[in-house]
Formats: C-alpha cells, structure tokens, sequence
C-alpha cells in the first residue's frame, strides 16, 4: 500500500509533472480569481480555444520547439481577441457573437492543418494535455510565466482591484482602468498558454475559473478569494496527478475533475453561501 | 507607475479629516458643454457654489444629471467651457473630489467587506504600493465610525440595509478626505426611515465643510435637504438658493413639455 502510494514520486517524468501541477495550478488558481470577478469566463474560454490554430500555425512555419508553440499560441489569442474587438466595434454585431464566429472559425482550421502537416498524433495531447510529457524545459517556461503573472498581478493588486470593484470610481482616483484592463487581458492569455500542456485547450479553462470559484462560496474576503484559489488550484492539481498515476486515469481531465469535485462540495455544503448549509439567507 | 497616484498634494494628510475652515473653497463651473457623439448632452451650464453647501440637482430624465455629475469627476470629455476647482481646471481625477456610483452600478456580490471599501479610499495617498500607515487607518476608523458602520465593519456589503450601503460609499468618501461628494440618486431605493437617517447624515457631512452635490427625484423633500437647487434640463434652468429658486415655475420650466428639437434629440 505505502508503496503504491509513493511510486508516482520515483520517476523523474512523475516528479516533474507533479511539480508543474503545483506551479500552473497556483498560478491559474490566482489568476483566476480574476476571470471570475471580472465575469469574463466565457471569453477566456473563447481565447482558449483560439490557442490550437496558433499552434498549428507555428509547427507549420517554424516546427515544434521551445517557445514556438507559446508564441504561436499568444499570436493567435491576440489576433482573434483584438479582431472581435473590430469586427463589433465595426459593425452592429456584438462583441461576443464576433469571438464566437472568429473562435470556432479559427480552431476549425488548426485541427485541419494540425492533421495535414501530420502530427494528428499529438492534437489530443493539445486538446487534453500531456502533463506527464513535460521536459525540464518545459518546467523552467512554466517557472517564469508563473513568476512574472504572480509578479505583474500582485504589484498591480490595489489599482486592479478598485477596477474589479467599480471601473468607474477608480478612474476618478487617477487608476489608469483602460490600460489595466488590458494588461489583465493580456497576463491571462499567458497564464492559460502555460496550462496548455498539462490540460490542453479544451479543459484550461477549468483551471482558470475553478479555484477561486470555489473559494467565492466560501469568503467574503478579497485576499482569500485570491490566495485561496491559488492553494486550492495548486494542491488540487499535484493531488489530481498523483491520482491519476494511482488510479491509472489521464492526468489532464483529473486536475480539471478533482477541481470541479471540490466544487460541487464548496456549492452544496458551503457554510455561508451553499445550497444546503446556507445558516441564514442572503439578507437584503 | 505608481506617481499618477502619489503625486497628489500631500498637504493635507495634517487635517486629518477635512476641511472644518474651508468654507471659501469654490466649485466653478463655466459654460459647460458636454457632448455625447452626436448629441448634446449639456450645453452652456454655469454655476459656482462652495464648500459647506448641499446642492440638489433636479431635472427630468436624460435632462444631463449624471453627465454633469460625471463631468466635475473628470470621468467625461469637455466639450466646451471649464470646471474649476479652488481656481484650477479640474483634471481627468483629483482625491478631493469623490464620485459616489448608482446603486445599480455596484456589483453587491463583490467579495468584500464594509472596511475593504473605505480601505479603498486611502490608495490615492498610499499609492500602489505602500503599506497603510497608522494615518490610514485612523482615517479608515474614523470614516467607519462617523458614518454609524463600527460594528458592520467585517461584513459583506450585500449583508447590509440599503441606508447602511449608502453610507459605506460615503465612509469611503470620508477617508479619501474628499472635500466634495458627488452623489448619483442616493435616496433612490430607500425606506423612509433610511431617507431620513441619510438626510441627516449628508447635513453632518456638509456641516463640516465639505461640498455635497446630489441629483434628487423627490420634489417634496427638497427643501428639508438642499441649501442650493441646480434645475437642470441640458441647460441650466436655474440655479440658487432653494427658497428663492426652487418655485412652481422654476419647475415648470424644467419639466414642461419638451419642445420639438428636445424631442428629436431625445
């Protein structure tokens, strides 16, 4: 039994999966309570989806190395962001319709591509993640991303969160809101790249709603919400990967279901805010 | 980055809450116009009024209320004209003049507490970073204190009574050391005994110097509020005190029928 419980510790491919499931799931969990004060879930999820063509398009110019599926991918995420920004600003269409159509439009074409330049192989290992192939490379990439997302929304904490709050009254206290907001946009692209491997682009969205998700129906304090999530996002993730290798499931879809588990428990037995341990209702 | 917010006059960290002997500083507005694409949504506005008044600001629907409240804020583009305050143009933001939102405009749910909010009001001095200071949270404690919300301070803003919601905003207010609150329909949605706890409050307010300007609905409890009445209907009808202009056909003028270009652009 202690034996099948430490034998996922003793590969180096194990050790460094396990370790890349703490390091992205702290940092999505972090940045995630972004997304979910924000109330932007669905267009992150959208961009999401906007990383496979991206990738694809990168292999086919340049091959598969370090950075070029990162750069592929954030390339395609702007394109298709600023371009729904256009196209509703340039006509009567709105702004989610225009990412809707230019999204699927765009991953459409990355799946067709991904098997015409034949590495079909690997497309689910896009779609649904690979954590257990993950190089030491690939863990130095998650390091700095992480670094410098945790670095950029932590510095940026007070300005950010008056924006959260209330955009408007934090224009008139001198936050520069437009800016921030696109700066938001921006870490959060990277963030969900850095998720990419180790639960591919179909389920990064998971990881970037989840944890502080959960932890919003538990706190009603800001710095909790944030740094909760982080904790849960990142033990949940190693936890998730060790079960995998223990129960011999797919790691990817375990980190997004052990999160999503954790919910369904946070959203019935919440002592403030759940269906069924509600004390008192919601007053006024 | 953070200068944009730290640059502002630190001067007057010594009144450690405003402004008791302040009473000359003046709010000038200057032949004000503000556009909305097209349309114009203020046109020719002049008014002076100073710290120490409660100032209503009445009109119609779309007569411009909030836009000429957002204006002073510096969250809109002049078209036309100048704001002054204490005799320089008011810019694009200031500590010294708090924008109050809407009720609508605020995300309840928003996991925060009644201190988190009036914490919010100390960031222009401490800047992005900085550590608060015991300054800060004196402040932050006295805010909480005048507005009545001591013991609320650990609650989730959704867990609050209208009234106390409203003085949250105004708590924050206080401890940014605003010396003029510009208010979006505050009584709307109140009880009438919140109505009149809010009254007072907004009197205690201006009573120690500061400037309020509150756009108001109820033309029955005018009097009882407001020293100064602006009758707003995208130009200034009238502006003054409420006992000399605040008169059957003041209010005529501003709620009459539109004419038929108001109605177009309406």
């Amino acid at each position: 039994m202690i034996e099948w419980l430490l034998e996922p510790f003793q590969h180096p491919f194990n050790q460094r999966a396990i370790l890349a499931a703490l390091m992205i799931g702290l940092t999505n969990g972090y940045a995630s309570a972004f997304v979910v004060l924000k109330k932007s879930a669905l267009k992150v999820g959208s961009l999401s989806h906007a990383l496979l063509p991206g990738i694809a398009v990168a292999i086919l110019l340049v091959g598969l190395h370090d950075w070029s599926a990162f750069l592929g991918s954030l390339f395609a995420a702007l394109l298709i962001g600023l371009g729904s920004l256009a196209v509703s600003r340039g006509s009567r269409l709105d702004q989610d319709s225009a990412l809707a159509i230019l999204y699927t439009a765009a991953f459409s074409g990355g799946i067709i591509l991904l098997r015409r330049i034949g590495v079909a192989q690997e497309m689910e290992e896009w779609l649904f993640g690979n954590i257990m192939g993950l190089r030491d490379s690939d863990l130095w990439t998650n390091f700095w991303i992480s670094f410098g997302a945790l670095g950029i929304l932590t510095a940026l904490h007070r300005p950010l969160l008056m924006t959260l709050f209330d955009a408007e009254v934090a224009a008139t206290l001198g936050v520069p809101v437009r800016a921030l907001n696109y700066l938001l946009l921006a870490v959060l692209i990277v963030v969900l790249i850095s998720s990419l491997q180790a639960v591919g682009c179909m389920l990064a969205l998971g990881l970037l709603v989840t944890p502080a998700a959960t932890v919003y129906l538990l706190t009603d304090s800001t710095n909790a919400m944030f740094w909760g999530g982080s904790l849960l996002g990142g033990l949940a993730s190693a936890f998730a990967v060790l079960a995998g290798w223990w129960l011999n499931i797919e790691q990817g879809p375990a980190i997004v279901l052990v999160l999503g588990a954790v919910f369904v428990i946070a959203f019935l037995f919440s002592p403030k805010y759940g269906l069924l341990g509600r004390s008192r209702g919601r007053s006024c | 980055m953070a200068p944009a917010l730290k640059n502002e006059n630190m001067s007057h960290q010594s009144h450690p809450t405003c402004a008791h002997h302040h009473h000359h500083h003046e709010l000038r507005v200057e032949n004000l116009g503000v556009r909305y694409r097209e349309l114009d949504a203020l046109q020719d506005v002049s008014f002076a009024t100073s710290c120490g008044a409660c100032v209503a600001l009445i009109g119609p629907n779309g007569a411009g209320k909030s836009t000429l409240l957002k204006a002073v804020a510096g969250l809109l583009p002049i078209a036309a004209g100048r704001i002054l305050w204490r005799g320089t143009k008011v810019a694009k933001w200031s500590r010294e003049i708090a924008y109050l939102p809407q009720r609508e405009d605020v995300d309840w749910q928003f996991p925060i507490t009644v201190r988190g909010v009036v914490r919010m009001g100390r960031y222009p001095q401490a800047g992005w970073w900085r550590p608060f200071s015991t300054a800060d949270e004196t402040a932050i404690d006295r805010a909480i204190e005048l507005m009545g919300l001591t013991d609320l301070g650990d609650r989730q803003i959704s867990r609050l009574s209208g009234g106390q919601q409203q003085r949250v905003f105004l708590a924050r207010a206080l401890a940014q050391q605003a010396h003029v609150l510009l208010l979006d329909e505050p009584f709307s949605g109140l009880d009438r005994p919140s109505k009149s706890a809010l009254a007072a409050t907004l009197r205690k307010i201006t009573g120690e110097g500061r400037l309020v300007i509150a756009s108001h609905h109820d033309m029955d409890t005018v009097r009882g509020i407001y020293d100064e009445v602006l009758l707003l209907r995208r130009k200034a009808i009238a502006f003054g005190p409420v006992a000399e202009v605040f008169n059957e056909a003041a209010l005529d003028a501003t709620f009459g029928a539109l004419s038929a270009t108001e109605k177009e652009v309406a």
